[in-house]
């Protein structure tokens, strides 16, 4: 298969905002933390043609600030992102409309004055994908493809429910005819019947236009649902990669064993009782990540070398990539 | 035999507004007896957290119970004035809300925030409040509570803070606990950490536990008993392990095939067509009727029977054989 879209050895840091504020209150003697996160760290990546890769991980892992910069909104602070080969950021416009988000919460994603038929409608237009006249036809067909009726092209987004939203935002995402798409929590604000709803044309759709996605979620059995492959973050790092299948199956980083273990799960046999297993700690700071192996405080398997050495991204027995010396 | 712990009878909660009634509650019945967990399971909607609210008596207006009767330890909660309620409420009813940041004042150290509430209920000096103080988030899992004492919320993470509510919500060692979601906010590890230990607690204290929550597995793992909401009105009710291996009612039916867990990877869902209709015009008859593929006019037009058994269901036509 052939690789669409490429992220080379990225990074990304924030660095706090200092205000004029901040800076009078260090004249007297305030301590100022300018230390700067490091959200994304030294990732690499490649999505294939037609594949839908999943991008796991806890609050905080960077795996939505990674998407972002995938999606070409946020741009490296270290590292490149190729499209078919060449860079979306340098090449600007034309290409970043190639790929397309779809964005967690559907109540902030949609223009609340703006009419559906025209937020469809706007993208394609600017880009000459469809002339002014073919407008009307065009949003009502994309909004008979996901599933509304196609009489509600003038309606505007408080008159839809946050289901039928989110299949709005996918109709404006998937009209621009991008190469790649981008989602980001699609369904983490939906009520569990919706969410079915939305993972189903998710996956309709993914057969239809032949999709290529990027798929953002915590929830790991949506992600498991719909990618072939998953990546699991954790601290900003890439620990493991492998498809979909094996990493559920065989989980090689501990880390990624760990957070399966933690999700309760549903048995049907009767079998009632408590189904999962706490990892141990919390999450640590990003401002101070830890030594080494950014896990290792919480893993069970650490030892000396761990604190001491960072593992590499390397091949794993069940033919993906793990980020652990004891794996 | 003795009263139940908690006895709920058709309990309705209104909210008028000027488009008209929501009936938000609308005639739930159980009974909760001592030391026992039992999950309020519905999606966004469906009156679970109002029958929280409704419980312990923190309903804003304009939502009021309309109707019904909630007698704890033999006690009538409904048309309790609220100064007695007060004396009721963190004392031997608590409850631990969604967000936890939202819960703790910003302002004031932790051990300030305790201390408040065990003075609250009276008769405890200051030291003694901030030796029970410590001794409960000990409890809890805080390391070097006595140290903490002295932090502010915002000195927490999102996991320590909810643990902090825990803490303050066993300071009286209530008899009843509702814990409104606590885990929604959190990462899944953190949850793990936090449902384990909710769960030794209640074993440990004899605590009844109401654990109110949209998500089927966690409350599978955690509930003797589990009471399916929809649209106000009690789908289905039994034991945890009956309901989900042989489910009675459609809808909880529908709610287990929606999740991901139940199909084949990239096999399609079985969904519920549909959405949750508007709470102001809640259909005649099964309020699920419009939604359910074997409803027929029957459905449409008169309310199903609520039965009286361990495991029942609110429907006219309920399934029959396991899942």
């Amino acid at each position: 298969m052939k690789d669409i879209l490429t992220a080379e050895n990225v990074s990304r840091r924030f660095s706090p905002h200092v205000t004029l504020g901040d800076r009078i209150a260090g004249l007297f003697g305030a301590k100022l933390d300018r230390r700067p996160v490091m959200a994304v760290t030294d990732v690499t990546l490649a999505v294939q043609r037609g594949e839908t890769l999943g991008l796991v991980g806890e609050s905080g892992c960077g795996k939505s600030t990674l998407g972002r910069m995938l999606a070409g909104i946020l741009e490296p602070s270290e590292g490149t992102i190729h499209l078919n080969g060449v860079s979306p950021m340098q090449a600007g416009r034309k290409t970043t409309t190639r790929i397309q988000t779809v964005f967690q919460d559907p109540f902030a994603s949609l223009n609340p004055r703006r009419r559906v038929g025209d937020t469809i409608t706007e993208g394609p237009i600017t880009h000459g994908l469809i002339t002014r006249s073919e407008a009307d036809s065009f949003s009502a067909d994309w909004l008979a493809k996901v599933g509304l009726d196609p009489a509600y092209v003038s309606r505007f987004p408080h008159q839809f429910s946050g289901g039928q939203r989110q299949r709005i935002a996918i109709a404006r995402a998937l009209a621009m005819q991008p190469d790649v798409l981008i989602c980001d929590e699609p369904v983490a604000s939906l009520d569990v019947s919706i969410q079915a709803q939305i993972l189903n044309l998710f996956l309709d759709l993914r057969r239809e236009f032949g999709l290529t996605t990027v798929f953002i979620s915590h929830d790991l059995s949506v992600v498991r649902h719909v990618s072939d492959r998953v990546a699991v973050m954790y601290l900003g790092r890439i620990v493991e990669v492998a498809d979909a299948h094996s990493l559920y199956a065989m989980p090689q980083h501990p880390y990624t064993q760990a957070l399966l273990d933690s999700v309760p799960k549903l048995s049907l046999d009767g079998n009632i009782g408590v189904t999962f297993q706490p990892i141990r700690g919390e999450l640590p700071s990003p401002l101070s990540p830890p030594s080494g192996c950014a896990f290792h405080p919480r893993c069970l398997k650490a030892a000396d070398l761990c604190g001491r050495q960072r593992p590499r991204l390397e091949k794993s027995s069940n033919s993906g990539l793990v980020a652990c010396h004891y794996r | 035999m003795k009263p139940a712990l908690l006895q709920v009878r058709d309990l309705r909660t209104h909210f008028e507004t000027r488009a008209g009634t929501i009936k938000a509650v609308d005639g739930v019945s159980f009974t909760l007896e001592r030391g026992e967990i039992l999950g309020l399971v519905g999606e966004s909607g469906s009156g679970k957290s109002v029958t929280g609210f409704s419980l312990i008596g923190l309903l804003d207006p304009p939502g009021r119970i309309a109707g019904g009767s909630i007698t704890f330890q033999g006690q009538e909660l409904v048309g309790l004035p609220q100064a007695e309620m007060r004396k009721l409420r963190g004392k031997r009813i608590a409850m631990i809300f969604q967000d936890p940041a939202a819960t703790l004042n910003p302002v004031l150290t932790i051990g300030q925030q305790m201390m408040m509430a065990v003075q609250a209920h009276g008769g405890t000096g200051q030291g003694a409040a901030l030796a029970l103080a410590e001794r409960s988030l000990t409890r809890v899992g805080i390391p070097d509570a006595a140290t903490r004492l002295n932090a502010y919320p915002h000195e927490f993470s999102g996991g320590m803070r909810q643990r902090v509510a825990i803490a303050i919500a066993l300071l009286h060692e209530p008899q009843l606990i509702i814990a409104d979601e606590p885990t929604t906010a959190l990462d899944v590890s953190i949850q793990a950490q936090i449902l384990a230990e909710m769960k030794t607690l209640a074993q440990d204290s004899g605590t009844a536990l109401i654990w109110i929550s949209h998500d089927l597995a966690i409350v599978s793992s955690l509930a003797d008993r589990v009471i399916v909401l929809y649209l106000g009105r009690i789908m289905e009710f039994g034991p945890i392990a009956d309901v989900l291996r042989a489910p009675l009612h459609p809808y909880t039916r529908g709610l287990l095939d929606s999740l991901p867990a139940m199909a084949d990877p990239g096999q399609k869902l079985r969904q519920i067509p549909g959405s949750t209709p508007s709470p102001l015009h809640v259909p005649p008859g099964c309020p699920f009727a419009p939604r359910c593929a074997q409803a027929d006019d029957h459905c449409r037009s008169d309310p199903p029977p609520v039965g009286d058994e361990r495991h029942g269901a609110f429907c006219h036509y309920p399934l029959t054989g396991p899942a």
